[in-house]
């Protein structure tokens, strides 16, 4: 039987420079300010539901397939906030994978853009009803387009990565992906392509590291102790972090960023997170409770250091319940792309069978 | 009088120069070699990137959706095949996104036989890309439309894909570059000494570029009518479309004439060119030389039936390579794997001899 193994465990370790965050503090006492803690619960809890409602869709017959992060949270909403959002090259490019729900929601999208693609209906902004729920797209932000390939983007991200160098200023490529994709040769040239001597790329390597590829446990199939390592033999820095912790997520990716942005220099990092609803609708999408929830980690030390109280905590959560419900209803109404629109955007700027 | 490969480079520089390219990559690209074939000897853009046929699609993709125009070159076609999914992912990009972006790449990657190139050095790749939507595509058969072409592409917002056949690489063509030094011996050794990087050492070497390189563009989709006749219409690309049309000037001298018309671009192609020409001869045969089962002529064959089904007076017909692994390197290997002249013209022959 293989289970998640980092509950509750620090798995923080900054590679070749040393530690670069504080050390936690026994106690209960958080480390960023209590109105960011309030602001990244509030964005855990959007993101939360309405991938939970997203799930609902599904098994309500609203969609087709579903396939998502919640249980990633604790990591990419905090990564969400530190992105320089914005089109062209001043501002981070990001090329995400299907479970990236909470960086766009950080990011600002209308969840009921999410509902729309679950949904496939004419105006679903990301790919006007042709693909998967979570699979976002959006040029005003530099988000490329999301694809089922994984790893693919590992790829991608090296193209934007050399732009980002050649045009300077603060702007950086972000990636992230699974664990399992790692296996993939992508992964590898990324490593490769962003370290060569002289044309090192400011990009930000991120995996979450869930333990699982679809229905195969990681320890079945990699032999590595961490994936961060793969980095070190490029003489990339690398730092493991527990993704199921806020603080240590933020801190960590914080001082990550900083370094690319500043650098322009690559940096990899792998986060440990949880697969709270397994890999996708074809595995049933059903909560696997044996996992670490990191929303109820978080809300159990809000509470704790009094930032927030249950109540407080509940009704935020009943309000995006109630909001998701009414999106949900008011997509199940609205048209479905007309078929004659197959050949709409092919080519810029053309459409039609042959031309 | 430029050659093949010294036009596709004139058109890089004007495009680095004029047209915003900012990266000319790939493996051995940069100096000191400038491509296996010479095609990026000399360019100021041009660099070397890994061994890594996914890593420079890759690349590309994400130079194109971040604004940049770069060219990236897989050095043979036949080490494009691993990147599949990666040309299918840059072909969907404005699609799969619902039009919201755009992705503005050219690659360039030698294909076919001729060289004597064995079994992965030799191969097509018209009938796979042809197969993949999103991309536009074309196939120079001579240094001007090589040139006009490269220009086209490089000016499009949607992915370029440009075949250049290797064969014809050394081939001079009949018209002038705009621009280029005199179609003379003097003037062909003149552009030598201007852009051709000497053997030995480079590092101090410089291009000394015609000054007088223009805009001339060959519109994408737009084919070419090479020879005029009206019994009988080849439609042919690349490697193979001057020896169509060399088939057509010795066949004229027995009656029968040819209407040769060189494609260009396959995607999109100029199906109006090839369908006036086989509504006035009623014949046609397709030829290129990637293998025969599902080829891109098997298309245009299935077109012509569906579009000129009473106009035909003959069975239209494709002239292709062998539906074998590769091509072989023995020479009666190679000659027997794809269209030469001698079965091209037969099967022109056959096409037109074919009672109505």
């Amino acid at each position: 039987m293989f289970q998640l193994r980092n509950g509750g465990m620090i798995l923080k370790e900054i590679l070749n420079e040393g530690p670069r965050l504080r050390p936690k503090s026994a106690g209960a006492k958080l480390r960023l300010e209590p109105e960011l803690l309030k602001r990244i619960h509030h964005t855990m809890v959007k993101s939360r539901v309405l991938e939970e409602r997203l799930i609902r869709m599904y098994k309500q017959s609203d969609g087709y397939f579903w396939i998502g992060g919640p249980g990633e949270e604790a990591f990419n909403i905090p990564l969400g906030y530190l992105v320089k959002k914005g089109q062209g090259l001043d501002y981070d490019f990001l090329h995400l994978h299907y479970r990236s729900a909470g960086i766009m929601t950080t990011l600002g999208i209308e969840p009921i853009d999410a509902l729309r693609q679950m949904k496939n209906t004419a105006l679903d902004p990301f790919s006007g009803g042709r693909n998967f729920s979570n699979h976002f797209s959006k040029r005003a932000w530099n988000v490329v387009p999301i694809s089922s390939t994984i790893e693919t983007q590992y790829l991608t991200a090296i193209g934007s990565g050399i732009a980002h160098k050649r045009h300077g200023g603060s702007g950086i490529t972000i990636v992230n992906g699974g664990d399992a994709g790692t296996a993939e040769g992508d992964f590898a040239s990324c490593l490769i392509w962003s370290s060569r001597p002289g044309n090192e790329l400011p990009i930000l390597m991120i995996v979450t590291n869930n333990q699982w590829g679809i229905s195969t446990p990681a320890a079945t199939q990699h032999g590595e102790k961490s994936i961060a390592d793969r980095g070190k033999a490029f003489g990339i820095k690398t730092a493991v972090v527990n993704g199921n912790d806020v603080e240590e997520s933020y801190l960590a990716l914080q001082d990550a960023m900083n370094y690319v942005r500043k650098e322009r220099k690559p940096f990899l990092i792998e986060a440990r997170v949880s697969r709270l609803y397994g890999h996708s609708s074809a595995t049933g999408c059903n909560l696997i409770t044996e996992e670490e929830d990191c929303l109820a980690t978080f809300e159990a030390k809000l509470e704790a250091a009094q930032i927030l109280t249950r109540k407080e905590m509940d009704q935020i959560r009943e309000n995006y319940n109630t909001e998701m419900l009414e999106l949900s209803q008011k997509v199940k109404q609205e048209p479905l792309p007309d078929g004659s629109t197959i050949y709409d955007h092919v080519y810029a700027g053309q459409k039609g069978r042959y031309w | 009088m430029a050659t093949l490969v010294q036009a596709i480079r004139m058109a890089l520089h004007y495009g680095e120069t004029h047209l915003g390219v900012k990266d000319i990559f790939g493996e051995d690209v940069g100096p000191p070699l400038g491509g296996v074939f010479t095609a990026t000897q000399g360019l100021k853009t041009s660099w070397n990137s890994p061994l890594d046929e996914r890593g420079i699609i890759g690349a590309a993709i994400g130079l194109g959706l971040a604004g940049d125009r770069c060219v990236a070159e897989i050095q043979f076609c036949d080490y494009i095949y691993n990147t599949i999914d990666m040309l299918k992912l840059g072909g969907m990009q404005s699609w799969a996104s619902n039009g919201d972006w755009s992705l503005p790449m050219t690659v360039m990657t030698p294909v076919g036989s001729g060289i004597r190139g064995s079994i992965y050095h030799s191969h097509s790749f018209d009938a796979a890309m042809t197969h993949i939507p999103g991309w536009k595509i074309v196939m120079p058969s001579n240094p001007l439309d090589a040139y006009g072409l490269m220009l086209a592409c490089l000016k499009d917002p949607n992915p370029t894909m440009y075949l250049k056949p290797k064969a014809l690489m050394r081939v001079r063509g009949q018209e002038a570059i705009p621009g280029e030094p005199p179609l003379t011996p003097e003037g062909e050794r003149q552009l030598k000494e201007m852009i051709d990087a000497p053997l030995g050492d480079r590092s101090q070497w410089k291009p000394k570029w015609p000054e007088g390189l223009t805009d001339y563009t060959v519109e994408l989709g737009v084919g070419k009518t090479v020879r005029d006749g009206d019994q009988v219409t080849v439609v042919s690309y690349g490697r193979t479309l001057p020896l169509c049309a060399q088939a057509a000037d010795s066949l004229r001298d027995e009656g029968i004439s040819v209407e040769v018309i060189d494609l260009r671009t396959l995607w999109p192609y100029d199906w109006n060119l090839v369908s006036a020409s086989i509504r006035k001869t009623g014949r046609v045969l397709f030829v290129n030389e990637d293998t025969e089962v599902t080829n891109f002529g098997e298309h245009l064959i299935r077109r012509s039936i569906e579009d000129h089904f009473y106009h035909l007076e003959a069975r239209p017909r494709l002239l292709a390579g062998a539906f074998v692994p590769g091509v072989g390197l023995a020479d009666p290997l190679e000659m027997a794997s794809t269209p030469q002249l001698g079965s091209i013209t037969e099967a022109i022959r056959e096409v037109a001899a074919e009672r109505a």
